[in-house]
């Protein structure tokens, strides 16, 4: 595989996983923070809000490993090498 | 000295390497052989549960009985949490079974001691770490919507593209690609990634210092099966519900 090329496909391997992380992770905080605000304001709930917070983190989550793969695709299968 | 440390032939350290695969050919494809291998595998696992537990039905359970009745309420929450009372019951085997072979196969590769059999060709790891695993799983959940849309509805199915407003058109079409999509690259994404964390930290640091994140990938692993299977249960109501009658 060419300089270029490789060097290109590691850079782009680190903006697409790096940049991919800043918006679910936002996301993520916010979700975290709404779910323990809620169950400040309301024990009981406790149950219901932790596997309602489970499944949407895990929701947002998966737009990270989005980049994920495509850094992934990049550094070890790359389709132009 | 450096010369005789980096010589590999001489000082065997780790060494990892991805995308290797032991091809078996049948007829004329090549599949992956240990992706089978791993999956039956979990599927001679979740047989062997499930038959241990219903010979001699008691009715007061206990043991593997116990266990796997408490692994069907699970099952039967979930989908009765997505799908409804009413409609629940035919799509349970379904989800419940997308649910326990993505569950055991995520544990079983993250837990079990793989690298003590050896294979002619790469290693043997969670089925699920295969994109054509999940790919496969998310096209069955593709199919079992649009199976439960037409079943019900008929071709009638497909006006509801059009609704509430035809402007949804392309966006419903795209949610036809995009659901088996990220279905298959959500779950094939996590596994792989903490498999491949967990084999560069292994490389790098052998002791200890993986643990915490093999904990954290048992546990996202696991919220992966739950996630596949609860958004396989959505789509099928998504594709059952009409808009006339409002739950």
């Amino acid at each position: 595989m060419d300089t270029t090329l490789a060097s290109a496909s590691v850079i782009a391997a680190g903006l697409a996983i790096g940049l991919a992380a800043i918006g679910p992770g936002i996301g993520q905080g916010t979700a975290s923070g709404q779910a323990v605000a809620g169950i400040a304001r309301q024990p009981e709930a406790e149950g219901k809000i932790r596997s309602t917070l489970l499944l949407t983190l895990a929701f947002m989550e998966s737009l990270t490993i989005y980049g994920l793969v495509i850094a992934l695709v990049l550094l070890f299968a790359n389709p132009f090498a | 000295m450096i010369n005789y440390l980096s010589d590999p032939t001489l000082v065997p350290l780790a060494a990892l390497e991805v995308g290797k695969h032991w091809y078996w050919e049948i007829g004329n494809l090549k599949v992956h052989g240990q992706v089978l291998f791993v999956s039956w595998f979990v599927i001679g696992v979740i047989v062997t549960a499930s038959v241990a537990a219903s010979r001699q039905v008691q009715l007061v359970p206990s043991g593997m009985q116990n266990f796997m009745e408490f692994v069907l309420e699970f099952l039967r929450d979930l989908a009765k949490g997505q799908l409804g009372e009413k409609e629940y019951r035919p799509w349970l085997p379904f989800v419940g079974t997308l649910f326990l072979f993505i569950f055991v196969s995520n544990w079983s590769g993250a837990l079990l001691p793989w690298k003590l059999i050896e294979i002619p060709a790469g290693e043997l790891a969670a089925p699920t770490n295969d994109i054509n695993t999940t790919v496969s799983l998310a096209l069955l959940t593709s199919l079992a919507y649009f199976y439960a849309g037409i079943s019900k509805k008929g071709l009638g199915y497909f006006a509801g593209y059009v609704q509430p407003m035809p402007i949804f058109l392309p966006i419903k079409i795209l949610e036809d690609f995009t659901k088996p999509l990220s279905l298959s690259f959500r779950l094939f994404g996590n596994i792989l990634a903490d498999e491949l964390v967990v084999a560069v930290l292994v490389f790098l640091v052998p002791l200890f210092v993986p643990l915490p994140l093999m904990a954290l990938g048992l546990f996202t692993s696991a919220i992966q099966a739950l996630v596949f299977a609860t958004l396989a249960a959505a789509y099928i109501h998504e594709a059952l519900e009409s808009h006339e009658e409002e739950h």
